[in-house]
Formats: C-alpha cells, structure tokens, sequence
C-alpha cells in the first residue's frame, strides 16, 4: 500500500448532499466574526487597515487563481471522478475563500480586485491525472505558506485569525492532494 | 567573437555576477546544495510567484539584476514602482527577511524569510533557474511567453 488512505474512502466520507449542506452557503465562525459590523469599523479605524487591505486584495488575487487553475484542471480532461469531484469540491473552497475576501474588503472600505481576463499555466506540462494532481498541490503548499506569511502582518487580529481558518482548509487540501498521488500526506510536523 | 560565443559569454558573466552577489548576501559561501536546497524554499512562492509568468505576483526569471517595478504589463503597487530598487542580491536578501519594512506598501503581505540560510539557499536557485533553459526562452523585456490562456469562473458574489 502506498497511500493510508483510499480516494474512494474520502469521496464516500463526505457525500455530496452532505457537503452542500455544510458549506454551501454557511460561513464559519471565524467568518461571521469578521464579517460583522463592528469588527469591519473597527478595522476600518484599525492602525494599519491600508496594509490590511492590500494583504486581503493579494490574498483574493491568489485565490481568484486557483479558482481558475482549479476550473483548467477540471476541464482538461485529465481527472477522474472521484478525483475531479474532489478537485471541483476544493474550487468551491476557494471560491468561498474569494468571496469572503471580496465582501470584507469591501466592508472596509477597499476595492476588490477583479479576476483577471485571462490567466497562464503551464498547461504543456500537464500530460495525465497526476501532473495536475501535483500542479494544484503545489498551489496549494504555496497558499499555506501565503497565509502562513500573512497571518503576523495583519494589523487586525481578526484577520489574523480568519487567515488562520482559511491556510487550515488550504493545508488539507495540499495534504489529500499529495495522498492522492501516492507522497506521505503530512511530510513534516510544520509548514513553512 | 562570434554571436553565439558572444552570448555564452555573456551569460556566463551574468552568472558569475549573481553567484557573487548571492555570497555577499550571507555570511558563507553558498555550497554545492544551496540552489537544490533553494528549489524547495521556493515552492513556499508558488502560491503567488513562478519563473516564467506573471501570476498575482511578478515572474522572477531576470529578477536578479531588474529594476523594482519593472516588468512590463504587470500592475505592480504604487510603493514597488516608485522603490527605485535594483534587485541586487543584497537587497533580494533584505526584502525577502521582511518586505513590509524594506518597501512598505508593498502588495507582498509576507512576513519574510527570517532564517539567513534559507534566503541563502533561495537566492542561490533564483540567480541559477534565472540562468537556467526556462528563463532564457523568456523575452527579457517583453510581455509574458506565448502560453495558452485558460478560462476562469469568477467567484460567486
């Protein structure tokens, strides 16, 4: 055996009715905090919410690209069910992501970013299911680190902590992502 | 000299000045396994960065030695295009330990590479892909290479 555990196992863990039920268009706890009125003027008054805004709208840009990474590797052709309801499951995460980035940056006060007309990937270098498989496992490791970064600068600690909950969803993504194609799930007891 | 001589040696110039440059950005020379060591520092950018394209952030092939804010068409932040940084590796060095303080109000909301090893290693494998087949199919000056565009969904709002 050289995974510990089956993609079957994950897609039958977690039925589709199930996950709409639970993420469609519930917000975590973290979010609705950070949503809420009071905390948006109080970052908006916050030392730092120029800063803040910028790390928010970078942080929109770089999931506005895994929605459209995510959206390549599914309509490549290349994926599988369950591996593509799992890749088009993880899209979904993200757009929560892009959108809860878009309403608070919007909450205080910033302009969001808009997703780009068109985005480039190394599309040539995707040949089969574990090409793309690694490609968005990448992209992911590096949107733990991302946030992993940000997390210390935000001058608002509940955006700090919202971070926080989005590089946790991002993590497991990196991990089933690499347990998918064969590598140890968790490869270390940090990330950096 | 002929042209294509005239263009190895210049490169290998190019090469020879960002290895020196990297060393002056630490305290040690960099060993044999820096730039494979650097490889895997790198895949912390992946998020934002990739050599050969602009994604939210800049391409890096020809970052050793560019101009802050200087590759054409992307829309880089106020802060960055006014810097007036030559990215030199001393200064690669110093803006990866903590970009916020060295150009504030820049779009990089990273808190930095604080281990000096790691940077070490980091520049070593910029400065080495900059030089490697993937930067040099990139056109030094021009809009990103020839890919095929991908569709995207925006987000639900």
């Amino acid at each position: 055996m050289t995974t510990l555990i089956k993609l079957e196992e994950i897609s039958h863990a977690v039925p589709r009715r199930a996950f709409l039920t639970r993420s469609g268009l519930l917000l975590s706890g973290t979010a609705v905090a950070l949503l809420s009125g009071r905390d948006a003027l109080a970052a908006k008054s916050g030392k730092g919410a120029e800063s803040d805004l910028r790390i928010l709208n970078t942080a929109l840009g770089a999931e506005l690209e895994a929605i459209a990474a995510y959206q390549v590797g599914a309509e490549s052709g290349l994926l599988q069910k369950p591996v593509l309801d799992l890749a088009v499951s993880f899209q979904g995460h993200h757009k929560q992501h892009a959108d809860l980035l878009y309403k608070t940056i919007t909450q205080l006060g910033g302009k969001p970013m808009a997703a780009r007309d068109k985005y480039v990937f190394p599309v040539e270098t995707l040949k089969n299911q574990t090409d793309v498989l690694r490609f968005a496992a990448s992209l992911e490791k590096g949107a733990v680190s991302a946030y992993l970064g940000a997390i210390p600068v935000f001058g608002n600690r509940d955006l700090s902590k919202a971070a926080g909950s989005i590089l946790g969803d991002e993590a497991m993504h990196w991990a089933i992502l690499r347990n998918a194609v064969g590598d140890v799930p968790v490869p270390d007891a940090f990330v950096a | 000299m002929k042209p294509g001589r005239r263009r190895h040696a210049a490169l290998a110039m190019l090469l020879s000045l960002a290895c020196h440059q990297v060393l002056a950005a630490g305290d040690a020379e960099p060993d044999a396994g820096a730039a494979a060591r650097g490889a895997l520092i790198y895949e912390r950018c992946a998020a934002c960065h990739a050599l050969e394209t602009d994604r939210t952030g800049p391409r890096h092939c020809g970052l050793v030695g560019r101009r802050a804010g200087s590759v054409p068409g992307f829309d880089y932040s106020p802060a960055m295009r006014q810097s007036k940084i030559i990215w030199t590796a001393a200064n690669l060095d110093r803006f990866l330990k903590a970009p916020l303080a060295m150009v504030p109000g820049t779009a990089m909301g990273y808190d930095g590479i604080k281990d000096q090893r790691e940077r070490r290693d980091l520049l070593a494998y910029l400065a080495k892909a900059g030089q490697g087949a993937r930067c040099r199919a990139v056109p030094a000056a021009a809009g990103p290479p020839a890919a095929r565009p991908m569709a995207h969904q925006r987000p639900a709002r």
